[in-house]
């Protein structure tokens, strides 16, 4: 096994996918340090799998270069390919063979012999959770089960580089939970990338976030980068009591920092939301505390931002306005 | 690792896909009891008095392949790219001509197997006269080179479509072109349309299955048939990767 000491694992330069007349990927670039896990976002037909194929080399790009390692894909797919470990959409495995068959071909397509060979098998079926069903056939297997033998096919090798289609798709909360610690815990020495659809596994996994909407790349940044683009990053919610609605909103509105105040009452408590100018100021707290100062505040909190209206404010800027909630 | 350790371990997987469902089993007994049939009651084995295995059995081999070979072959692409696994094969650190090779010589393999089951009838000839075993050989490694040429076309039709039965019947017609351009009433019938082109009906009829196998029934090794049917392999296969390739880029 070659064991690169290169920092630049994936290098994407502007990559672009035409299907037909459809551009499926259009002028992606972007680059995949050892020890970053990318979390790869968008909704559904955003470009996510097709860039994914482009990365380990099943589809060739209409335009554009990928180079894995310092391995072109296109010029030197091997080498290439033997750097990386590959779970595709849907988690595809062969169903007419044992799960134990199953890996112990790709280890050995993977050059995989004897003894090592069956030590890796055994580190990925203990990995998995696959002990229970190793001698049972794939089609017999539940959905989780399937997941989790298509994902131990993609680290049998140990690779360098991980490309992951959604890895929790239909798992449940336990196996999603134990599938996020076991790719943040490569990913301190691997390069990943994964794409999903659940915000909070950005939070929960990833050092770097990438949304990506009709093909081109829409965000790029850390999760609190992205977070810190929200409306609500840096917002204020207090709760009050035995003060008027109107007489809080006015009070705050007034703020230097603040855009807008939103308030909702229950009985003589008001909740209140004072939203920044600028989003992230950190000035804002400080404010709204000189202001409350002789109210009865029973709580106070400074939002950090969130994932979802982020992502819907870029992929849907249409509605992102209408559906942000007060 | 090298090309050759690939294709063994893909013809490794693909040979024993077989045998795990039952597919390869009711592949075997009908294959055996269609050579029963058509040799002891419709070729008339017993009848026509003949130590040789050439009229009564290689004689249908080319008949029971066109529906047999393409149910075998039918499964090889169309199946993997159904269930998603050419997605996992082919971003493995393997090149497409390997997976091709080895899929196909599994399937070839298989149907070997098939073949060398029907050793009965060799041993019944043998029991009963004394036939020269050298022209059943020839006739045997004729038939597996058909079966192999059948194969490589059913390998084209499997990778066009994801459909199994679509690919099933493709392939059918396909190997029904190879019998019949060597088929007698087919050639009688060129050569009163195309009487002043007899190069016409040459070149048609030298494209047939058939009239490349005659050579082996008789005990005839040409290595013009040999190659016959080697480059139909070797042609097929490379259209096989053409399309894969296509179905990738567009």
């Amino acid at each position: 096994m070659i064991k690169l000491t290169a920092h630049e694992m994936i290098e994407v330069e502007k990559l672009t996918k035409v299907f037909g007349t459809k551009r499926a990927v259009d002028g992606i670039s972007f680059t995949v340090k050892r020890g970053e896990v990318l979390g790869f976002l968008g909704p559904n037909g955003a470009g996510k799998s097709t860039t994914m194929r482009m990365l380990t080399g099943f589809f060739p790009p209409s335009s554009g270069k990928v180079t894995v390692g310092g391995f072109d894909i296109a010029e030197n797919p091997i080498p290439a390919k033997k750097l990386i470990g590959y779970l595709p959409e849907n988690a595809p495995a062969y169903t007419d063979m044992t799960v134990h068959g199953f890996l112990d071909f790709t280890a050995e397509i993977r050059g995989l012999r004897g003894d090592a060979k069956n030590s890796a098998i055994n580190r990925v079926v203990d990995l998995c959770f696959l002990k229970s069903v190793l001698h049972q056939n794939v089609d017999t297997l539940s959905k989780g089960y399937r997941h989790r033998t298509c994902f131990a096919q993609s680290i049998i090798h140990d690779p360098d580089i991980l490309v992951l289609d959604e890895p929790t798709d239909g798992l449940d909360p336990n196996q999603k939970h134990e599938i996020r610690q076991l790719i943040r815990k490569m990913g301190e020495k691997k390069a990943i990338i994964f794409s999903t659809h659940i915000l909070e596994e950005v939070d929960a996994v990833c050092t770097r976030a990438m949304i990506i909407d009709r093909g081109k790349v829409v965000a790029n940044g850390t999760p609190e980068e992205l977070r810190r683009k929200s409306e609500w990053a840096g917002a204020v919610t207090l709760r009050i009591n035995g003060v008027a609605a109107g007489a809080v909103q006015e009070k705050l509105n007034h703020l230097r920092a603040a855009k807008k105040t939103t308030t909702s009452t229950i009985g003589t408590r008001v909740t209140a939301t004072v939203f920044p100018r600028k989003a992230g100021d950190g000035d804002l707290t400080r404010e709204v505390i000189e202001a409350t100062s002789g109210w009865q505040v029973e709580e106070l909190r400074t939002e950090e931002g969130r994932l979802d209206e982020v992502f819907r404010s870029i992929t849907m800027p249409d509605t992102a306005g209408k559906e942000a909630k007060p | 690792m090298n090309s050759l350790g690939t294709i063994k371990t893909i013809a490794k997987r693909e040979l024993r896909a077989y045998f795990a469902s039952p597919v390869a089993y009711v592949f075997i007994v009908i294959f055996l009891l269609l050579n029963g049939f058509f040799t002891f009651m419709v070729g008339g084995f017993f009848e026509r008095g003949e130590a040789s295995l050439a009229n009564s059995f290689f004689e249908w081999h080319p008949w029971f392949y066109l529906f047999l070979v393409p149910a075998v072959g039918m499964r090889l692409w169309a199946d993997e790219r159904r269930v998603g696994t050419l997605e996992l094969l082919l971003t493995m650190p393997i090149a497409p001509w390997e997976a091709i090779v080895g899929k196909f010589l599994a399937s070839w393999v298989f149907l070997g197997i098939a073949l060398v089951f029907t050793f009965p009838i060799v041993i019944t000839v043998n029991y009963l006269g004394s036939p020269d075993n050298g022209v059943i050989l020839s006739g045997y490694v004729g038939s597996w080179l058909m079966a192999g040429a059948y194969l490589a076309v059913s390998c084209i039709t499997s990778a066009i479509t994801r459909s199994q039965v679509v690919s099933f019947i493709v392939s059918v017609v396909a190997c029904l072109f190879l019998i019949l351009a060597g088929f007698p009433p087919v050639i009688n019938l060129l050569q009163g349309v195309a009487h002043n082109w007899q190069w016409l009906v040459d070149t048609i009829t030298s494209f047939s299955v058939i009239t490349h196998f005659q050579g082996f029934q008789k005990g005839v090794l040409d290595s013009r048939d040999v190659i016959f049917f080697l480059s139909v392999i070797g042609f097929s296969l490379f259209t096989t990767s053409v399309i894969l390739r296509t179905h990738r880029t567009s």
